[in-house]
């Protein structure tokens, strides 16, 4: 990736924490727009159309939340949040409202390094349109087109439910699905509730992908929000 | 005289009673009594005059209540004096006044005058006697002066009686007097009385004028006057003998006198007990009142009982401890009791039966004098009661038949046996054989079948088996000695029989209660609930006593409170109809009287004995804990001694129970203070500790780096001090993480999300989040892939094994394995985390889910210690349970486990 890179708005009202990130972030030659509140994030989101919003979810005007929900009614390109450690039912409901990832305070600047990189890359998927017809992770390759999925060179046997599951994840590589994302998007909207089969399909899943399915390396948990699989920009975990 | 001589110096206890007797003096008020021998000998005039002087003096007094009877001397000394207003009381349309009480103790003055000491009060009043009234001023710490004529005098009262003719039923307890602290003698010489009275200067009442006559006559006014000058003698004597004994002068010490009375059914009783009292008020001596239960007394009309009883309860005013003895002969039992209790007197009453006891065998006295040995036996003479004792009633006979039946089956069987003995065996021999059946007979069937037996077995032998057979004529008369020996021996046994019988009856009764007061207070011990004990208390009562019961407990502000609050927040739904009774507005005042005063109110007792129950305060050693409040279904129940003793002894042993209880609550409330105390303590210097250490690092790095001139560092010292920066910033992170974690579940805040989850797949989650923290131990994992799914909290289950696998990286030597393993039980899922490291010390199996409880404090990896505390938490919020254990072969092992749900998911 080269070095005209992409222009990101902060939305978040600490000042150590935006001079941290504006300092780190021009490091990296990305540049960046800080808001302090919700509105006046919404409104540069609006006039300057950033590649890339970062909302931290406690603001002191409005919740991030709802800058979330009211950025999504036009703002198309990828929403990571900023959130507290103990803020779980917070993460999922910004997920589900639109938001692409999510980062928990105290981050590191490499974890936000890598998801900034897997967001610049779906916003580089969308504007070129390619559906990737073939997706391939680790020793894991997906034919899209042909309904196949290889690992190390051999066939693997999916059932529709876990073919499905694995084409969505993947369609969304990097990125953490929520489970009512997962559940909505495989089993339809009927179904958002009963997380127990998305746990049962997931283990079987990943008896059929994973090298090792109690140490897995590819179909990530995140626990309390989703699933991710991994992507080749994302480190497999935190440390 | 009395087996034991005067002891040569102070004895231990009377001094303790001494000392204890002036404390108590030292916080009650000072009773003054003017006292003279009638009416008209200026008793309250000196008492007013006493009280303007002590006014004079700067003391608060109050006039309580006055009868002046219109004598305008007396009424000109209260001219100046606060009077308090009296207390209005309506009784049966009349409008009376009686003297106010609780405005008095409101009024506290330093020194109140109330005339009159043997008033009697009007219904409506507190208590039924003014003296009790006084009694309660003086225990509320106000000095009294009043007034009382020797007449009055409880010990006295049957001495004026015969003296005067006038009977007097205006009485005070000897020991009022007694312990009055200083007593006036008013004195007037009959002269001069006399003179008084014939210038209309004494006050008689419309209605007593024509006994006042009599009353008043000179050789009566003599009698009086001596009596009250005795009466007033006999205090100074004792005040002396106090003063001698108080400086150990014991050359004249008293013997050590006990008097004891015996009672019996006799009217003449009451006479003994006033007689012993005045006895033993007489020789300072305590005494005893008895009463021996004889198998023949058992069976005394219920009249007569109830009069024992009173005699009894008479002793008890006067000052006497009585006892119930029961045995087979009074006399013996009497001398038994009075050795044991050292007793050195003893007075009985002079037998007015008829001769013929005296004459064919012993008399009361007579077996007395006997067996007495030492103690010295007193016999009072009697005047002819009024009524003489009713013969005791026989027992009724319907119930008796089969016992004739049976001992007419004994003859027959004994005529069968004869009958085939007839002809081989000797006449003699053949007797035997119903001699044998008539002692049967008398040992089982009671006194009228065997005495039918011997007749009968007299009269068939004679029929049958004496020549000349079958006639009842006898050709020689040693078969009336035959007969006669018959007879006896079956009215002795017979006799013998039934008074073991009943002696057996009356000892397995006394048994009984024993045994129910030992297994009350083995049961006492066991309740650990005031609630329960309240509950187990009224059972027992009502166990004894027939009628309804309650206990009341006081607020916090130490108000009586309704019982039927208490009740209905009892779990023991089915006992409470026991517990409950509505209790009257005007007995919760009694029952708040009782606890305040720590004595019994109400039925039956000297306070309010108008109400329909009696409260009896739950005395505790240290406070009063409330009050039973008990209601008989017959009054006549309370009046039994041994009844109330029973239900006494029960109140005071649930309310030591009741303390014990409130004691150990106190004393856990105590020690959680006390733990929270160290908790606080403990988090306040590990936080100091725990986040000074890793700031201290940041801002040292921080500062270097930042102060240090460019080029005096090289590229690995920068590194160095900026991974250590880092690396304690995390630090503090995870502190903080869990201090929040804790503090949000040990306030309960925390709510659970339930959730499938699927313990293999958070395994594999925090193995993939504790790489680094991991990095140093290899980790094996044994979790069956068909594990059940477990409802629980996924985000706080994760918690726990990231904890206890954080935990098992931190204890245990670098290079050394951490299992985990997982399996799933019929009703839980099992998951241990087990290390290879030194293991756990013994006793730490427990400790170590103490909060800020650490193997090894102020170690360098320091952690707070928080973190096991946290798992044991969440664990438990979710119902299940975590052990920590050391493993087979070294190692700590730590395991808990989840209830699972019988509606497992199934796949869809």
């Amino acid at each position: 990736m080269s070095a005209p890179r992409a222009n990101l708005l902060l939305v978040e009202d600490d000042p150590q924490i935006q001079r941290f990130l504006a300092t780190a972030l021009a490091a990296h030659s990305y540049v960046l727009e800080i808001a302090s509140t919700g509105h006046e994030g919404l409104q540069l989101a609006a006039t300057r159309q950033p590649d890339i919003l970062i909302v931290d979810l406690g603001l002191p005007d409005m919740s991030g939340l709802d800058v979330i929900r009211r950025a999504r009614e036009w703002y198309v390109r990828p929403i990571l949040v900023l959130s507290a450690r103990d803020k779980e039912t917070d993460k999922v409901a910004a997920l589900d409202l639109g938001a692409d990832d999510y980062l928990t305070k105290p981050f590191g600047i490499g974890e936000l390094l890598a998801r900034l990189r897997v967001a610049e890359r779906h916003l580089s998927e969308r504007s070129t349109t390619s559906d990737g017809a073939r997706i391939e992770i680790g020793g894991l390759a997906i034919d899209l087109a042909a309904h196949r999925v290889q690992r190390n060179g051999a066939d693997i046997h999916l059932t529709p439910i876990e073919y499905q599951l694995l084409t969505t994840l993947a369609r969304h590589r990097g990125k953490v699905m929520t489970h009512r994302q997962l559940l909505r998007e495989v089993w339809g909207s009927a179904h958002v509730e009963s997380p127990q089969y998305l746990r049962i399909y997931m283990r079987a899943l990943r008896r059929k992908i994973e090298a090792d399915p109690a140490r897995p390396q590819l179909l990530l948990t995140e626990v309390g929000v989703g699933y991710r699989l991994v992507d080749e920009a994302l480190p497999p975990a935190s440390g | 005289m009395t087996p034991i001589d005067p002891p040569p110096r102070p004895d231990p206890d009377q001094l303790l009673a001494r000392i204890q007797r002036d404390e108590s003096r030292a916080r009650r008020g000072r009773l003054k009594i003017f006292f003279g021998a009638t009416a008209g000998v200026g008793k309250s005039y000196a008492m007013l005059e006493a009280a303007r002087r002590q006014r004079d003096d700067g003391v608060d007094v109050v006039v309580g209540y006055v009868e002046l009877h219109g004598r305008p001397e007396t009424e000109a000394l209260l001219q100046g004096l606060e009077i308090l207003p009296p207390m209005r009381l309506e009784h049966r349309g009349i409008a009376l006044t009686e003297f106010d009480l609780d405005a008095a103790l409101a009024r506290k003055p330093q020194l109140l005058v109330v005339d009159e000491l043997a008033h009697s009060n009007h219904p409506g009043a507190r208590h039924p006697k003014r003296w009790q009234d006084i009694e309660e001023l003086v225990a509320g710490g106000i000095d009294v002066y009043t007034t009382v004529n020797v007449q009055h005098l409880e010990s006295l009262h049957d001495v004026v009686a015969q003296i005067t003719g006038v009977d007097v039923r205006e009485t005070v307890p000897d020991r009022v007097f007694a312990g009055a602290d200083e007593v006036e003698l008013v004195d007037l010489p009959p002269d001069e009385l006399l003179e008084r009275l014939a210038e209309g200067k004494v006050y008689v009442s419309e209605k007593a004028r024509h006994a006042a006559a009599n009353f008043f006559r000179k050789g009566n006014l003599i009698a009086l006057r001596q009596l009250a000058l005795r009466a007033t003698a006999d205090r100074v004597d004792a005040a002396m003998r106090e003063y001698r004994e108080r400086h150990a002068i014991s050359a004249t010490w008293a013997a050590n006198e006990r008097v004891l009375v015996c009672v019996g059914p006799d009217p003449l009783s009451t006479r003994l007990v006033r007689s012993a009292s005045r006895m033993a008020n007489a020789l300072h001596a305590p005494w005893l009142a008895a009463y021996v239960e004889t198998p023949k007394l058992v069976r005394l009309p219920q009249v007569a009982r109830d009069r024992i009883l009173q005699t009894l309860r008479l002793a008890e005013e006067l000052g006497a401890e009585t006892a119930n003895l029961s045995g087979e002969s009074v006399a013996a039992t009497l001398i038994e009791f009075a050795r044991r209790r050292n007793v050195s007197r003893i007075i009985v009453g002079k037998p007015l039966r008829s001769r013929w006891r005296d004459r064919f065998g012993e008399s009361l006295v007579d077996e007395l004098i006997r067996q007495s040995g030492a103690i010295d036996i007193y016999v009072i003479s009697g005047e002819p009661g009024q009524e003489s004792p009713t013969p005791p009633r026989r027992p009724s006979r319907n119930s008796r038949w089969p016992a004739y039946l049976k001992a007419l089956g004994v003859v027959a069987l004994a005529t069968a046996i004869s009958s085939q003995m007839s002809g081989r065996f000797e006449l003699t021999n053949v007797v035997m054989v119903y001699l044998l059946a008539t002692v049967l007979a008398a040992a089982r069937f009671g006194r009228g079948p065997s005495a039918m037996a011997a007749v009968l077995s007299v009269g068939l032998f004679d029929f049958l088996f004496v020549p000349p057979k079958y006639s009842f004529a006898v050709s020689d008369t040693q078969y009336a000695i035959t007969f006669g020996v018959m007879l006896t021996t079956a009215l002795l046994i017979s006799h013998l029989a039934a008074l073991g019988k009943r002696q057996a009856s009356v000892a397995r009764q006394r048994e009984r209660r024993a045994a129910e007061l030992y297994a009350l207070s083995r049961e006492l011990a066991r309740r650990r609930s005031i609630d329960e004990l309240s509950k187990f208390l009224v059972r027992h009562v009502l166990a004894s006593i027939d009628g309804e019961a309650a206990v009341l407990l006081p607020d916090a502000d130490g108000k009586i409170q309704d019982p039927t609050h208490f009740c209905d927040r009892g779990s023991e739904r089915a006992s409470e109809s026991l517990v409950r009774y509505p209790v009257p507005g005007n007995d919760l005042g009694i029952a708040q009287w009782a606890y305040d005063h720590r004595k019994k109110a109400g039925l039956g007792t000297d306070t309010l004995a108008s109400a329909s129950a009696i409260y009896l305060p739950l005395n505790a050693l240290k406070r009063c804990i409330g009050v039973l409040g008990l209601r008989p279904t017959d009054p006549r129940q309370m009046q039994i001694p041994e009844q109330m003793h029973l239900v006494e002894a029960l109140v005071n042993q649930a309310a030591v129970a009741m303390e014990r209880v409130q004691l150990a609550d106190a004393a856990q409330e105590a020690n959680v203070e006390i733990e929270s105390e160290r908790l606080r303590n403990v988090l306040l210097s590990t936080i100091s500790h725990d986040f000074r250490t890793p700031l201290a690092t940041i801002i040292g790095s921080a500062s270097t780096l930042r102060d240090s001139a460019a080029g005096t560092l090289d590229a690995d010292q920068r590194r160095a001090l900026l991974d250590s920066l880092l690396h304690e910033a995390e630090r503090m992170n995870r502190l903080i993480g869990n201090l929040l974690d804790l503090t949000r579940l040990s306030e309960g805040r925390i709510e659970l999300r339930r959730d499938w989850i699927a313990i293999d797949e958070l395994a594999g989650a925090v193995l993939a989040r504790l790489r680094t923290t991991l990095a140093q131990h290899p980790v094996s994992l044994a979790v069956p892939d068909d594990l059940p799914l477990v409802r629980g909290d996924e985000v706080l289950i994760e918690q726990v094994l990231s904890n206890l696998l954080e935990n098992a990286a931190r204890y245990t030597p670098p290079g050394t394995r951490i299992e985990i393993s997982a399996s799933a039980a019929s009703d839980a899922l099992e998951v241990a985390v087990r290390d290879h490291g030194p293991g756990l010390a013994p006793g730490e199996e427990v400790r170590v889910f103490d909060k800020f409880h650490q193997t090894r404090p102020e170690s360098a990896q320091s952690g707070f210690g928080l973190g096991l505390a946290i798992c044991k938490a969440i664990v438990d919020a979710h119902g299940g349970t975590i052990i920590a254990h050391n493993a087979q072969g070294g190692g700590a092992e730590f395991r808990f486990s989840l209830p699972l749900r019988t509606t497992e998911p199934a796949s869809a």
